[in-house]
């Protein structure tokens, strides 16, 4: 199907700004309906009309709230910050609200998949629930012994920096699902995990390092990464995924961090 | 239909909900139902910090605080609890700490702390530095953090349930059931979005922990999914809402889209210009100027564009400037909000100054409660086993105007003071009968809008409703420009009986959520309008031309507004009545900074 929108103007408050003309901008979204009779994946396309600063969610709101309200995606926060819309975007997993439309050469149709190595629920949604499950087993909280002191614990700016890149993980699954030995083996902790558990590893307040590098010495544990990139590149918080899982192969051999 | 039995159950994971959870959860059988996954939640949002007395970097105590609190709040915040907050803050703090949070450090190893908008020492005198941060991801930070203790105390989730009704054990939207009557709640209906499958979830103890409602406007910092649900489900339930014609509108917003800047930019150095480059907040406060509480920046720049001062082709936003300010300083105390900038507008901050407009942001009002997150159902009585803590909530601590970092400070502390409560009431509490059928009411509107085979579509009514809340009941309003909103809203509920949702499926379906999710808009607007109404004053957020000046003699009050049902079902009618201020040590002053 294929559908040509105007879009519904908003005279006042767009922003002139890097302003860029409208472009009309056809999606190639891949499509799963779990209750139709014969489910099965397949591909539909829609053009909508795109301003300037669109995202890919603007888009795909677009289409949801004007031509087809079954496409069915997760969204929230529209900036990059709550880890909901991880997708397949060109073959690259990123975030739908953070992936500009001019940035994607709109002139070609723009395809979006849902991520891979997770069962597909519903068109783009997947069940997110054994990538927290991994999450959970590397024990993400600080591990401490003794009585918690009256005040803060100290810790140094130096020491705070040390792990700073690895607490800005919003979960949202991009790196992980990018990994092709996640792909071919979804028992693999996977990226998201390892950097979860480098954030407390490499905090000077964190006494649980051993049980993590002990978690992570698994077969299916760090030794698994074969060094791809795929998670650095796809990472939308910008976090160095494959040196901090570098940072926790070192630690297991020297048990220095 | 599925039925569960928990002494507790807490809807919503945000800050909030998961602070609630982590108290409950060690003294009472706990559930968290959250239409979110919890890391999702828009706590995550919070950029700039959350204030405490903790007197790290210069000398500070919680009087102070508490005072910034109260006249930030144009003396409409009731200063009893005004006070826990500001005294329980430190604690606050220091918990979060102790869990692992990441805060930034001084030289000296201990929790960094920045200025932030009307936080003062002694009284006014001077900006303070009492903000607690972690660079500009603080909410990040604490719901990541405080998801991490849930993992740890292996919490009970239900993640991507929907709660759409609470279960109270009288009828309370006729407005019939007399003071002092006790009323109880039994329980939540909820709706699995993975399988379409209703639930009952029977429990001594309900917490609310919603969060806002900040998509009942066009230009936002909300995220999508903030539709105010907790609010108006207890709405329609018959219990009141506080204050709800105090909307907080956030001077920096991203013009055109609203992405929040945050106030940890002007905290930081930020200097807000108009088009003849003047930074014109020195006219406006001059004492604290671009750091003055947000009402007053937004309005000034409203007024600044009103009066031709404004930047850009369409003189229609100002300029927030960062340009002074070292790149390396930036990087290190505002690296996201920075890249929102680039991101979206690409727009360079260390070079260019940045387009800014007041952008919807926070609910200043809400469900009533006592300081205990207690649920009140009119000026004295609780439901029994009924809480709620977060945005959703209206202690009150933020009165007509919250304060930046006051939020996050809220959501610690009355989250705990909520679960702790939550959980001694199911201790004592005895298990009641659930109302026979429960699910009525879900399934009946489930049903009226996938089965209605053609109406209209839910985007339509919902752009028209924002449309009409941002141009007439911002950060001006007139009685004329809320007529009309009022006017709107009443034709948009109408037309909302012949919304239909195209999805007719059962598993995930978000489209039949969203036409939900306006219901409760609707409803909220409604009494967001009928408020600013009626309050024929000048007060915080709330800024009515006609009436520009605060008036204590006659408007010193809470505002309690009730759904009351009319002959039918479909006719609701809202009625206002007032709720006295908690005044202890401050009487109400010129609001001068
Ligand atoms: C961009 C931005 C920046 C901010 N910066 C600051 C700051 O620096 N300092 C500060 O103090 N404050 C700040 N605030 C305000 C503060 O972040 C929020 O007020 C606060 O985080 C709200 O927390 P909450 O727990 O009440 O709600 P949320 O975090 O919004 O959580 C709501 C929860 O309720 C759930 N929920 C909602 N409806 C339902 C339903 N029907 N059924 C089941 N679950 C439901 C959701 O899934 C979610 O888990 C900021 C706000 C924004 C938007
Ligand atoms: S490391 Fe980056 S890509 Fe991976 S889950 Fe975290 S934020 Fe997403
Ligand atoms: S919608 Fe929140 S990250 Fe994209």
């Amino acid at each position: 199907m294929t559908a040509v929108l105007e879009n519904s103007a908003e005279p006042d408050a767009t922003p002139e700004v890097g302003a860029v003309p409208s472009f009309d901008v056809t999606l190639r979204i891949r499509r799963f309906n779990p209750e139709a009779s014969e489910a099965a994946a397949y591909w539909e396309e829609f053009t909508v009309t795109a301003y300037g600063t669109d995202r890919v969610l603007d888009a795909m709101h677009k289409i949801k709230w004007e031509v087809d309200g079954s496409l069915t995606f997760r969204r929230s926060c529209a900036h990059g910050i709550c880890g909901s819309d991880a997708m397949r975007i060109n073959g690259r997993n990123r975030l739908a609200c953070k992936a500009l439309l001019k940035d994607l050469d709109p002139s070609k149709p723009i395809t979006i998949e849902p991520i891979k190595g997770l069962p597909v629920v519903k068109d783009l949604v997947v069940d997110m629930e054994p990538f927290f499950a991994s999450y959970r087993e590397i024990m993400p909280f600080l591990i401490t012994s003794g009585n918690a002191p009256s005040a803060e614990r100290l810790q140094s700016a130096e020491q705070r920096e040390r792990y700073d890149d690895t607490t800005k993980c919003i979960l949202c699954a991009a790196c992980t699902s990018s990994c092709p030995v996640f792909w071919n083996d979804g028992q693999y902790f996977g990226p998201a995990a390892i950097v979860n558990a480098h954030r407390f590893i490499f905090d000077s307040r964190d006494e649980g390092a051993e049980q993590r590098l002990e978690i992570l010495n698994d077969k299916e544990g760090v030794w698994r990464c074969r060094t791809v990139f795929n998670c650095t590149e796809a990472c939308p918080r910008g976090i160095e995924v494959t040196k901090a899982i570098q940072e926790v192969k070192r630690a297991m051999i020297t048990r220095a961090f | 239909m599925q039925t569960h039995q928990y002494d507790v159950v807490i809807v919503g994971a945000g800050g909030a909900g998961m602070r609630a959870a982590l108290e409950s959860s060690t003294r009472a059988r706990t559930a968290v139902l959250t239409k979110l996954y919890p890391t999702r939640s828009h706590t995550g949002a919070a950029q700039g910090g959350m204030c405490a007395a903790l007197a790290n970097v210069e000398e500070d105590n919680w009087e102070w605080h508490t005072f910034d609190t109260v006249k930030g709040g144009d003396y409409l915040v009731d200063q009893d609890a005004a006070e826990v907050m500001a005294k329980e803050a430190i604690e606050a703090v220091l918990d979060l700490e102790r869990m692992g949070l990441p805060f930034n450090r001084t030289p000296e190893g201990r929790i960094d702390q920045r200025r932030f908008g009307g936080h003062t020492r002694n009284h006014g005198e001077a900006a303070v530095r009492r903000s607690c941060y972690a660079a500009d991801r603080t909410g990040h930070m604490i719901l990541q953090t405080l998801y991490q203790q849930c993992v740890k105390q292996e919490v009970s989730f239900f993640n991507e349930f929907y709660v759409l009704d609470v279960l109270l054990t009288e009828d309370l939207s006729t407005g019939e059931v007399p003071e002092g009557t006790p009323v109880r709640a039994s329980g939540v209906v909820a709706y699995e979005l993975a399988t379409g499958e209703i639930h009952v979830f029977r429990a001594k103890s309900v917490v609310f922990a919603t969060g806002g409602a900040g998509k009942i406007f066009k230009t936002t910092s909300n995220a999508h999914t903030l539709t105010g649900d907790g609010m108006a489900l207890a709405l329609r339930r018959g219990i009141p809402l506080e204050d709800m014609e105090f909307f907080q509108f956030h001077p920096t917003g991203l013009a055109g889209l609203g992405i929040l800047l945050s106030e940890a930019a002007r905290g930081e150095g930020g200097i807000l210009r108009n088009s003849e480059g003047e930074r014109f907040m020195e006219r406006y406060a001059p004492t604290i100027k671009d750091l003055a509480p947000r009402d007053m920046v937004a309005r000034a720049m409203a007024n600044e564009v009103r009066e031709g001062r404004g930047c850009g082709p369409e003189k229609d936003y100002v300029l927030l400037d960062l340009t002074h300010l070292e790149p390396a300083h930036i990087d290190a105390k505002l690296p996201d909000i920075t890249e929102f900038a680039r991101t979206y507008l690409g727009v360079e901050p260390y070079t260019e100054p940045v387009p800014v407009y007041p952008t919807a942001h926070y609910a200043m009002g809400g469900v009533p409660t006592t300081i205990d997150a207690e649920v009140l159902r009119n000026p004295t009585d609780v439901v029994g086993g009924l809480f709620a803590a977060g945005e959703v909530a209206c202690v009150s601590v933020h009165g007509a105007n919250r304060l930046g970092t006051n939020s996050l400070l809220d959501i610690n502390v009355f989250g705990k003071r909520a679960g702790i409560a939550a959980a001694a009431y199911a201790a004592t509490a005895d298990w009641l009968d659930l109302p026979e059928d429960p699910t009525a009411l879900v399934i009946g509107e489930i049903e009226r809008m996938r089965d209605k085979a053609q109406g209209e579509r839910v985007s339509d009514v919902r752009r028209e409703l924002q449309e009409t809340m941002d141009a007439n009941a911002q950060v001006f309003r007139t009685a004329e420009s809320l007529e009309k909103a009022r006017d709107d809203v009443r034709a948009l509920k109408k037309r909302y009986l012949s919304v239909s949702v195209q999805d007719k499926g059962r598993r995930f379906n978000t489209d039949l959520l969203e036409a939900l999710e306006l219901g409760f808009l609707l409803d909220l607007a409604e009494v967001v309008v009928a408020g600013a109404l009626a309050r024929e004053e000048s007060r915080g957020g709330h800024f009515r031309e006609d009436f520009p000046t605060r008036d204590d003699e006659k408007f010193l009050h809470h505002t309690m507004a009730y759904l009351r049902r009319g002959a039918t079902p479909d006719e609701t009618e809202v009625t206002l009545g007032t709720k006295p201020v908690t005044m202890t040590r401050y009487q109400p002053m010129e609001r001068k900074y």
